[in-house]
């Protein structure tokens, strides 16, 4: 691909490598804000005028700004502000105050993060009540008017949630103060929820005043192609010129190749948003993902939980300064591996095997709630079967598939072949198997049937899927095939 | 012994004495005094016609005050009543109105009611015991004493504005009775009323019943000025005062006279004949002096005055009480002839500004001549300088006392002049100050200028340090409603969040105004732009004033239901009603009323109703059961001295609660016979009444109901014109489809401004050149429509990524396999796999599938359980299926 000039740059190679990696994990990580807004330009001058027109002209406003999750609604809002405050005179005028639904759960909070922000606190006093702050703040922004007040920008994050305040208490008075003679104010709600409108309630809805910017991105994947490869390219400014021209070429190669292409066109048809390209990225270039992403990616994508599998990004080193095909479809195999599936590898065979009694219960019974007992008499009987014992000890499971017509010589086959020692369990072991797959949410239990009952008999259903055991069992490392066969048995 | 009230104690009320006279047609006994007795306590109080008392009223701590004119009983003596002359604390003034007194009150300072709407008898069981009430000069301190239980009046208040108060109408009634002496000032040895103590022996010890010679004389001023119209009261009053002096008494007269006649007169002609006729009978006293020309009267006083000088005898200590009167009488004769012209020219130059200013207010009472020379230099200049020098009594008679000791060492010509100048010298600063304040209150608007430059200090961070001027402003900020410097305590001087007035900080550079035709059209269309009036509800407006109205006329009180969607302009109808009737109460064609308003959706819990409504009438703050039972406190008792209050209450859905006692108590308290409480509420449905109250809300609520259609086409085109006003801006096409669309589907008047407003912008942003800005056309308002109106459903799904796409499918397809709405993710998922296959996409794993539900779930296309469940997760879609085939059919 490419060959080394590391002695003719005037940075040693190790040095550009680290600035590479710098400006690459600003720019995923960080949430580095782009040069300027893309794909959004009609969004951004809109919300530009209206921001600029409250904060000169000193005009109150309300908007929406609806996309889905990794649209960049924020983004655009952080451009559109930075763009703001480039100006001197609104530099000096506007007030912030951000807020966030998931961090100003009522409206109590939402109030005194408000008094803080606007750093009227002194004046309040921390013994005021809910009911006095409100008073408060309505007697602030009704003291202020359109001409003299320094007009105040109300950003609410995850909007909808505000909706489910207990009357929507703020949001009527943010709107009210915004359509009436106070104190200027913008009030800019950010949501992923298209029916945000239907939350309000009539009159809170009525005060609002229905100006919607939607980010919906119409990307095709050539531009989504384009994407990827600014987003891996160096710029201009780059401290070592031959080294980014390399760089960018070798990126620009890299884009071109059939099997990357590939592996893009699948990410781009899962989903479109920066986000998900980002987590991508983030992979690729082998930067810990844990810096930049909250414990809720963490948990979508659980294969960051084995710390195993994190060095193997870090590819790009000194010996080889470039982004190498293979590199992005092991990093795309990570991001679209099952959660669930990679999780079955860790389990014993005995948790497996009572993954695989519950999946055959399942099947029977066409999903209805299994227990312990159910399972236990499943899986043992046929495991003791051969220890000569077990006859009267065949319960539930046995019936079931005689009751099943599942050829029960195969069956009884099937349990010869089995040696003895491995399979002979006792009934607490059993039991500390079933609560850890418990503990791992590959089983939960069905609602309503929690305390009173025994833990034997307590109702569970399965959280896996068919496809996803048997995905795991062929992965399994050292699988038993009997057990194998067992778990393939069932569908016959 | 604080308050009786506190020990909840028994009072007997008894009658003494024999009546004094029995009025037939009421069949009134009229009484000389009553007397409360404790049960229990030995002591027993007397209450007589003339003494101040407390009566019991809506707070315990506060009782109202009242002196009483006449006490009555009926026949069978059950019931006591007394009629009584009101006084109102300062608790009492309205908050909004008490800046018009321009300083503190004193927390012991009372006002003396001279209101209408009040009812002035009241039963004499709820007097609680006698008090001691001080006049003091309006410019004079209140006195640093640690005696809580003296209370001084130094203005009146007529529920508009404060007046000037005659001291006599305060303490003449305290002449007489023991009580009344403590609130005299210490009359020093020479002070007029001691100043003839041998002659004037006999009449002073006869004070409650004024002498006969004064009487006649008063009642001659009066009749010569053909002034009958001044009450028995007050010319006794007056005449009581008149007492002191032979000579003095004369001016008395005239004085009293006077008041009548500039009490009736405002009018400066009147005045100036008023003015000269005082000066032609100050000098000597004879009333019946036939008129004379200014230089005749002139001529004359510099006679009598040359006389008087010549006949001054040596003076001697022994001599000085009989020559007192003389000597006052030269003296004054000195005043006016040496500051004659300089009365007139600097008081008047002086006085021009604040009387003129003042001018608005009632008619101050001119003082009642308590001192020779307050007369005389009044009298000149009596037309400007009346009213702060009439205010000032109380230091004028220390003053004057001081003077006299002086006088007594010093020859008399001169020390006259010295003594004017004295005279005049708290005058003037009493002017000045007077002005000054008047500049102040008045220079509002570029008080905003340098309020501006405080906060701008403030905000640059030097938000610590306040300077001296601001505290200044935070004092006078109680007179101007529009300044908000207060707010803000200085760390300094820490300060309760109760006195604190929170502001948004004032920007550092004034807001552009608009620049184009289209800025200027959008910022009429804005909603928050009070337009001059509100077209298209005439006739709402009509009903609901005629119904305040004739309320407030009767004094009565009542509810009103109003109903509508919103944005059709019921609250601002109300606020238009509301200034109407405030401008017709400033014009005196309404009694006066207080209004109050509150709103269910700005309150944390209904509960906070009471303490808002608590907080708006009185100021005080309190928890809401405290505020509760103050407020039931304060409408059941028949308090006499009430205003109407309408109390407009928005949101009354909000308001409910299991028990519905707020909307009970806001309902009922206006049907209590001493309330004059008019309520209108707002809600948005019509039926509210009959779907959440229980019956004896609803009873209560009653039938008077109002409901505002929501806006047709024709009325919401009017409003945009109207609003407008003739601004060329819209074609009128554009408009006709702004209305009719919004006609046909909410009829908000807010949605149709805001739909406007968003129009000019597009047609601004289409707009390739600036400077040529077309209209607002037909193109730019559908465009506005289709933003505001059409769903993004659609659009967002052909947005959406192909995984999700096929994921959508796959839900309709499962649910027609199931044939029901609602299908779990696992079984959703294996259809999107079978999906995948046939669209030769690549298949998707578990995680990638539950990711992309979930993202169609946060846009709230699919509905979905908690994604804690995984792949058991119920999903249902949010959008009707065939715009989902639509959606992916486009394609």
């Amino acid at each position: 691909m490419s060959k080394r000039k590391g002695k003719d740059t005037h940075l040693p190679i190790g040095e550009c490598i680290t600035q590479a990696q710098q400006i690459l994990r600003e720019r995923f990580c960080q949430r580095k804000l782009p040069d300027r807004p893309e794909g959004v330009e009609a969004q951004h001058r809109r919300l530009l005028e209206l921001l600029r027109r409250t904060a000169i002209h000193g005009e109150s406003n309300s908007v929406l700004i609806v996309g889905p999750r990794g649209a960049g609604k924020t983004t655009l809002l952080r451009c559109v502000l930075r763009e703001l405050l480039e100006d001197k005179d609104v530099q000096k005028n506007l007030l912030q105050v951000h807020l966030n639904g998931l961090l100003q759960t009522d409206d109590r909070i939402a109030l005194k993060e408000i008094t803080r922000q606007l750093q009227l606190e002194n004046v309040v006093g921390d013994k005021g009540s809910f009911a006095e702050n409100l008073a408060f703040l309505l007697e602030a922004l009704k003291k202020g008017d359109r001409s003299s007040s320094r007009p105040v920008l109300f950003v609410l994050d995850e909007f909808d949630l505000f909706a489910h305040h207990k009357n929507q208490t703020l949001l009527y008075n943010l709107f009210d103060v915004s359509q009436s003679a106070q104190a200027p104010v913008a009030v800019v709600g950010l949501t992923c929820r298209l029916d945000v409108l239907e939350l309000l309630e009539k009159r809170v809805k009525s005060r609002f005043s229905h100006r919607q910017i939607h980010l919906l991105s119409s990307l095709t994947f050539p531009q989504y192609l384009e994407r990827v490869r600014a987003q891996l390219s160096l710029p201009d400014h780059f401290p070592d010129p031959n080294f980014a021209q390399e760089w960018n070429a070798d990126v620009k190669t890299l884009c071109e190749d059939k099997s990357v292409e590939e592996v893009l066109q699948r990410h781009f048809n899962s989903s479109k948003d920066f986000r998900s390209l980002h987590t991508l990225l983030v992979r690729l270039t082998g930067i810990s993902p844990l810096v930049a992403v909250g414990s809720t990616r963490v948990i979508e994508h659980p294969v960051w939980n084995n710390p195993f599998q994190l060095p193997c990004l870090c590819r790009v080193s000194v010996s080889k300064p470039s982004i190498r095909p293979a590199d992005l479809l092991d990093a795309s195999r990570l991001c679209l591996a099952d959660a669930k599936a990679n999780m079955l590898h860790g389990l014993s065979i005995l948790e497996l095997c009572l993954v695989i009694a519950m999946k055959h219960l399942h099947d029977v019974y066409e999903g209805e709630p299994f227990n312990l007992q159910m399972v236990h008499n499943g899986t043992p009987t046929h495991l003791k079967e051969e220890g000569g014992g077990g006859e009267k000890e065949r319960g539930f499971f046995s019936c079931f598939f005689c009751r099943t017509r599942l050829p029960r010589l195969e069956f009884k086959k099937f349990l010869q072949r089995k040696s003895n020692s491995m399979y002979n369990f006792e009934q607490p072991v059993v039991m500390k198997a079933f609560e850890h797959l418990q503990q791992l949410e590959l089983i939960r239990p069905v609602d309503g049937s929690s305390a009173k009952t025994q833990r034997e008999y307590q109702l569970m259903r399965l959280m896996l899927d068919h496809s996803q055991i048997m995905e795991a069992l062929q992965k399994y490392p050292q699988c038993p095939t009997d057990v194998k066969q067992w778990a393939m048995s069932a569908f016959a | 012994m604080k308050y009786f009230t506190r020990l909840r104690v028994r009072r007997l009320y008894e009658w003494r004495g024999e009546p004094l006279s029995f009025n037939r047609k009421l069949k009134t006994y009229e009484y000389g005094s009553l007397a409360i007795r404790v049960e229990g306590l030995p002591r027993t109080v007397v209450i007589k016609a003339g003494q101040h008392i407390l009566i019991e009223g809506d707070d315990e701590d506060n009782p109202y005050v009242a002196k009483v004119m006449r006490l009555l009983g009926d026949e069978s003596g059950a019931q006591k009543k007394a009629v009584v002359q009101w006084f109102v604390r300062v608790s009492e003034v309205p908050l909004g109105k008490l800046k018009l007194l321009g300083r503190v009150p004193h927390p012991q300072e009372i006002f003396l009611y001279q209101g209408r709407s009040c009812d002035d008898e009241v039963n004499a069981e709820s007097i609680l015991r006698p008090v001691q009430v001080k006049h003091l000069d309006a410019a004079a301190p209140f006195p640093d004493s640690d005696d809580k239980e003296t209370l001084y009046v130094k203005l009146s208040w007529d529920s508009k504005a404060f007046g000037v108060v005659d001291s006599a109408l305060v303490e003449s009634g305290c002449n007489s009775p023991p009580c009344s002496k403590p609130s005299l000032p210490p009359s020093p040895p020479r002070s007029p009323p001691a100043a003839a103590p041998a002659s004037r022996g006999p009449p002073r010890r006869a004070l409650p019943t004024p002498d006969l010679t004064v009487m006649r004389r008063a009642a001659m001023a009066e009749v010569r000025c053909s002034r009958v119209s001044v009450s028995a009261g007050k010319a006794a009053a007056e005449a009581e005062s008149l007492h002191s002096a032979t000579k003095l008494s004369a001016s008395k007269c005239l004085s009293a006279k006077r008041r009548g006649l500039s009490a009736r007169t405002p009018g400066v002609r009147k005045k100036l004949q008023l003015n000269s006729e005082c000066e032609q009978a100050s000098p000597g006293s004879r009333p019946a002096n036939p008129p004379e020309t200014k230089e005749e009267a002139l001529n004359r006083l510099l006679d009598e005055e040359m006389q008087a000088v010549a006949s001054s005898p040596p003076r001697s200590p022994t001599l000085t009480y009989s020559l007192t009167p003389l000597r006052r009488a030269d003296r004054a004769h000195a005043a006016q002839d040496a500051s004659r012209s300089e009365a007139f020219g600097v008081l008047l130059l002086k006085a021009a500004t604040p009387s003129r200013r003042k001018d608005p207010k009632p008619v101050k009472e001119p003082a009642l001549g308590v001192l020779a020379e307050v007369d005389d230099e009044g009298s000149p200049v009596l037309p400007v300088a009346a009213t702060p020098r009439s205010s000032r009594r109380k230091s004028a008679l220390k003053v004057s006392s001081r003077i006299r000791k002086q006088l007594s060492l010093l020859d008399g010509q001169l020390d006259s002049d010295g003594e004017d100048e004295d005279e005049f010298v708290p005058s003037k600063k009493e002017l000045q100050s007077s002005s000054e304040e008047e500049e102040e209150g008045d220079g509002e608007e570029e008080g905003l200028d340098s309020d501006e430059d405080v906060v701008a200090k403030r905000s640059r961070g030097a938000a610590g340090c306040r300077t001296p001027r601001s505290s200044r402003k935070t004092r006078l900020s109680n007179r101007t409603p529009r300044k908000t410097p207060s707010r803000k305590s200085a760390p300094g001087t820490p300060r309760t969040p109760r006195n604190a007035m929170p502001s948004i900080p004032s920007r550092a550079l004034p807001a552009r105004q608009p620049a184009n035709v289209l800025e200027e059209a959008r910022t009429r269309l804005h909603v928050s732009s009070v337009p001059e009036s509100l077209p298209c509800r005439e006739q709402e407006f009509q009903d609901i004033y005629s119904f305040v109205e004739s309320k407030i006329i009767d004094g009565t009180g009542g509810c009103m239901y109003i109903s509508g969607v919103p944005g059709t302009g019921k609250t601002a109808t109300v606020h238009e009603v509301m200034r109407c009737l405030q401008h017709a109460a400033d014009m005196d064609e309404v009694p006066p009323f207080c209004f109050i308003e509150i709103n269910g959706m700005k309150m944390t819990d209904p509960h906070q109703a009471y303490v808002q409504i608590l907080q708006k009438l009185t100021g005080q703050k309190a928890t809401a059961d405290h505020a509760a039972a103050l407020l039931e406190k304060r409408f059941s008792n028949p308090a006499p001295r009430k205003e109407t209050r309408v109390r407009l209450v928005d949101g009354l859905d909000l308001l409910w609660t299991r028990k519905q006692n707020v909307m009970y108590n806001l309902f009922d308290w206006p049907t209590r016979r001493h309330a004059r409480l008019v309520v209108l509420t707002i809600a948005n449905t019509m039926d509210l009444p009959e779907r959440i109250m229980i019956n004896r809300v609803a009873s209560r609520l009653g039938l008077t109901r109002m409901s505002f259609q929501p806006y047709g086409f024709k009325q919401l085109q009017q409003i945009i014109t109207s609003r407008l006003n003739r601004l060329k801006a819209f074609e009128e096409d554009a408009l006709q489809l702004v209305s009719r669309k919004v006609a046909a589907l909410s009829g908000d008047a807010r949605r149709c401004l805001d739909i406007c407003r968003r129009a000019t912008e597009i047609c601004e942003l289409s707009a390739s050149d600036p400077s040529a800005l077309g209209l607002v056309g037909m193109s730019h308002v559908m465009e506005a429509l289709n933003e505001m109106f059409s769903s993004a459903y659609i659009s967002a799904i052909k947005c959406a990524s192909t995984q999700e796409q096929l994921f959508l499918r796959a839900v309709i397809a499962e649910f027609r396999r199931l044939g029901l709405e609602e299908a779990t993710f696992q079984q959703v998922f294996v259809q999107h796999q079978a999906l995948c296959r046939v669209e030769g996409l690549p298949p998707v794993s578990m995680s990638e599938g539950l990711s992309l539900c979930q993202r169609l779930g946060a846009c709230r296309l699919l509905l979905l359980e908690s994604s804690r469940l995984g792949i058991l997760q119920r999903v249902r879609l949010n959008v009707s299926q065939d715009d989902v085939l639509f959606a992916l059919k486009a394609d």
